[in-house]
């Protein structure tokens, strides 16, 4: 069964083919059906794939498909070929599993837009490309599917796209990303240069033996490739793109923008993770670049009017976490705090979601207020994602890996012991902003008026991410609790484990854990304070016209665009203005000249075929007596 | 050896060819102007060949006679168009396409 | 040999001057034939016996039949000139070419002589072989060029007969 591993991307692709090509003639249930039975099909296909794979590998090697050749030039042969092991099968099912519920809830969502075909057609190839991202057995396949879900973001991103705003926030994205992957190409044309091979186990294998660690074409490489993630991934500095994103519908949001497309950086790093390894000030960069992304956001987060731009940035914040983790070298608590994360951030956009279609596609959360009430199934999942992403400890999934990325930072020998403080004041803040939402959207006096809440195909998958938000962390508990090892004993062959200092013992790791705890609540009480109306300083919180200087630069995420607009797109705008440039001289001499000789050269074309014939006998004669001489 | 002036012939019959392609009006004539000239290149294809004692000119020769096969008759129901849309068979009338 | 090449020469080179000369399509057209079959005399002189039989079946048969039909369907415009087309001077000169290559050609037959070159001849067998061996190419080029000759002359005659009828 393991064979039919191809059908897993192929049949999302064949979803989008149907869709794209008759989506006109279809009617709505048809084209939810399709749209949705694709990716469940492929979910059921994963699961069979998987239980082939488990029984097959005992010790989790890898399986590889190849198709056919797609490219077969002397001296470069790519396939179209599949790599499963461990870790792409974590990132399949991941995409799979969430991006089937998420096709659900599109589908109620969705269910009064004009473009309903079109929606699930975009959506359908993003997972198609996702897939053959996560599968690729060589960089250029994953090349495809990386630049695949670029494309498909900027699809849905513009989705609607007769707001020019929106469409301003898709080329955004797409510009930004574009820089990173620029350089993510650079550093495959460097690696096909140096070994005659783009397949990433031969890559890595010959880089291993031709490059010492620290050697200056790995760092090179490795800082093409992480720029490309870092691109993918939001982060400093090319993360400006993420919250504009959030123009998109709130399912693209939680498909695309939170549970898997950004989250492809982190994937390549960990896929490449025998090049970072020789790349140590490289990877000592991740870990800073990670650190002060997630601090940044965070700290944005806590001023957003809008929903969807906090949780914009509380992704940004967690995908900051698994930067940070893969800094360290602790790759499985990166890929595992992936996992949890694509379950309460899903279930927080889908629940984030709920709101807005409930409340006529309000989304300011000071007109929100005093939902408890009326959506309680909201209100319960939404609770249940916001205690996962704090990290509410013992219950919940956040607590187990965000433990285990900070443990990690705590006691690896990559680390600073600042950075471990960094991390644990944005695990207070994320307390703070986590519950800071929840405060304002659900509790106090009702200020817009809600619907009732949503139908079955949105609230299932509500009800299904909400259980995974809470049940996914107990595949791996520390040392002091329980000591439960499955996920980085299934991720163990595809990726090393992590190092720990000497002389890390339980005690050490109770008092660490005890650190994060009091911090996580330390955060969420802090919240209880500021903003639960009826407490303390609940009132204040309540006037949303504070416009301290401060503020306005954290709303406007540190002010980078601000920055960026500055640095290139005034001058690049003020070059382009003058008009009395000399290049342009240039160009205006070149069209004059084109002109002239045009009408000198018209001449000659009298429209008399005797005329042609005889120019034609002429330049013969020429050529002949030029031969002759 | 006759290949040497079988070459010479082909040579004037080619002048003959282009001296009738430039000097007469009447398209039709001009048509017949080029078969003159096609033949001259058949003649010189197989003059070589004979020279040579190689197969080569007279496949050469085949894929003219295909090659004045396919032009003359698309060549001659271009003549009808145009004397049916010009009432005149004169070369010099058909200057539309002038720049 | 060489005199009869030489005598064929001739009969082209004049047959070829009368067609770029003549001012009446018809008597060029015969003359055109004439010139074809003292070409062919030439063709099968060089040794080429293949080439001569096409250059008569093909171009002095089919292709000149082309051009025949065409003067015929130009019928109004050809009409002020045929006043002359029975006159002697018409075809007297094309019909005395004529005559003098069917002597060549009789000779030729009578004499029995045919012709040899210092090199080996290529045979027909050969010509084929390599037609359909290292000129393959060259014969699908030379069939995809018919195909768009067949439709193109397809295409300009059923314009030309719906505007005639509209006309």
């Amino acid at each position: 069964m393991i064979s039919v591993l191809w059908l897993i991307p192929v049949l999302p692709l064949a979803g989008f083919l149907l869709l794209a090509l008759c989506g006109a003639r279809l009617s709505r249930q048809q084209i939810a059906w399709v749209g949705c039975g694709s990716v469940g099909a492929a979910a059921v296909t994963t699961a069979l794939v998987a239980t082939d794979f488990f029984s097959l590998f005992p010790a989790r090697e890898s399986y590889q498909q190849t198709l056919w050749n797609w490219i077969d030039t002397s001296g470069m042969t790519v396939g179209i070929s599949w790599y499963l092991d461990a870790l792409s099968l974590l990132m399949v099912a991941v995409i799979t599993g969430i991006g089937f519920l998420i096709h659900l809830y599109s589908a109620e969502y969705m269910a009064h837009d004009d473009d309903y075909a079109r929606f699930f057609a975009y959506m359908n190839l993003f997972v198609a490309a996702m897939l053959t991202l996560v599968l690729a057995d060589n960089l250029l396949l994953l090349y495809l599917g990386w630049e695949g879900v670029g494309l498909c973001s900027y699809l849905l991103i513009g989705f609607w796209y007769r707001e020019p705003e929106y469409g301003t926030a898709a080329q955004k994205a797409f510009i930004v990303t574009r820089i990173g992957d620029t350089a993510f190409a650079i550093g495959l044309f460097i690696l096909f240069t140096q070994f005659q091979t783009l397949s990433i186990q031969q890559v890595q294998s010959f880089a291993m033996e031709a490059w010492p660690v620290g050697s200056n074409l790995a760092m090179i490489v490795a800082a093409l490739f992480l720029i490309g993630a870092v691109g993918k991934s939001a982060q400093l500095p090319l993360q400006v793109w993420l919250p504009d994103a959030m123009a998109g519908p709130t399912p693209v949001s939680a498909l695309i923008h939170a549970a898997t497309m950004v989250t492809a950086g982190v994937y390549l790093i960990a896929r490449m993770h025998h090049l970072f390894e020789l790349a140590p000030m490289v990877q000592e960069g991740i870990a800073v670049l990670g650190l002060v992304t997630l601090l940044l956001a965070a700290t944005s987060a806590l001023v957003q009017h809008d929903i969807k731009r906090v949780l914009a940035y509380s992704t940004m914040s967690q995908i900051g976490y698994m930067f940070l983790a893969l800094g360290v070298g602790a790759w499985s608590a990166a890929l595992f705090h992936f996992l949890t994360h694509s379950c309460f951030k899903a279930l927080l956009f889908l629940a984030a979601g709920s709101v807005i279609h409930s409340l006529h596609h309000e989304q300011n959360i000071f007109k929100m207020g005093g939902l408890r009430r009326h959506l309680p199934w909201t209100f319960w999942t939404f609770l249940i994602g916001a205690a996962a992403m704090s990290g509410v400890p013992l219950i919940t999934s956040g607590f187990y890996s965000k433990d285990w990325i900070l443990w990690s930072v705590w006691s690896s020998p990559l680390s600073h012991r600042w950075i471990w403080f960094g991390a644990l004041l944005g695990a207070l803040l994320t307390g703070l902003y986590s519950f800071r939402l929840i405060f304002r959207v659900f509790f106090g006096e009702v200020r817009t008026q809600p619907t009732g809440e949503s139908g079955l195909a949105m609230r299932l998958p509500l009800v299904v991410l909400a259980f995974l938000a809470l049940t996914v962390g107990f595949l791996e508990m520390p040392h002091t609790l329980g000591h439960v090892t499955l996920f980085s004993q299934y991720l163990s062959h595809a990726l090393p484990t992590t190092e720990l200092l000497p002389g890390m013992d339980e005690s050490s790791e109770a008092r660490e854990q005890l650190a994060v705890t009091v911090a996580a609540l330390l955060g969420i009480g802090l919240a209880a304070l500021l903003f639960l109306p009826g407490s303390l300083f609940g009132a204040r919180g309540t006037d949303q016209s504070t416009s301290h200087p401060s503020v306005t630069l954290l709303q406007g995420g540190w002010g980078f665009d601000r920055l960026y607009d500055r640095l290139f797109v005034q001058p690049w705008f003020a070059v382009t203005r003058n008009s009395s440039d000399m290049v342009d001289r240039g160009y205006e001499w070149l069209a004059v000249c084109a002109e002239s000789c045009h009408g000198w050269l018209s001449h000659t074309q009298t429209g008399h075929v005797r005329w042609y014939a005889a120019t034609i006998a002429v330049g013969t004669l020429m050529l002949l007596g030029l031969f002759a001489m | 050896m006759l290949s040497t002036p079988a070459l010479v012939l082909a040579i004037m019959l080619f002048g003959l060819g282009l001296i009738g392609l430039l000097s007469r009006r009447n398209i039709l004539y001009m048509l017949l102007s080029l078969e003159i000239m096609l033949n001259a290149a058949a003649l010189a294809f197989i003059a070589g060949g004979a020279r040579w004692g190689q197969v080569d000119g007279e496949i050469m020769f085949l894929f003219i006679l295909t090659l004045a096969a396919a032009e003359v008759s698309v060549a001659l129901g271009i003549v009808l168009q145009l004397s049916y849309r010009f009432r005149t068979l004169d070369a010099d009338a058909f200057c539309e396409m002038k720049g | 040999m060489e005199v009869l090449f030489y005598i064929a020469a001739a009969v082209t080179v004049l047959a070829t001057l009368r067609v770029i000369t003549h001012v009446h399509a018809v008597h060029a057209l015969l003359y055109l034939v004439v010139a074809l079959i003292a070409l062919s005399l030439i063709f099968y002189l060089l040794g080429a016996q293949f080439a001569a039989a096409l250059e008569i079946i093909i171009y002095g048969g089919a292709i000149m039949v082309l051009f025949i039909f065409v003067v015929m369907l130009l019928g109004p415009l050809a009409v002020e000139q045929e006043r002359t087309w029975f006159s002697p001077t018409a075809w007297v000169g094309p019909s005395i070419l004529a005559l003098v290559l069917l002597g060549e050609v009789g000779y030729l037959i009578a004499s029995g002589d045919h012709p040899t070159m210092a090199v080996a001849e290529p045979t027909q067998k050969a010509i084929s072989i390599a037609l359909y061996g290292p000129y393959i190419i060259g014969v699908e080029l030379a069939s995809m060029l018919l195909l768009p000759g067949l439709i193109g002359a397809y295409h300009l005659g059923r314009r030309l007969s719906s505007e005639a009828r509209s006309c």
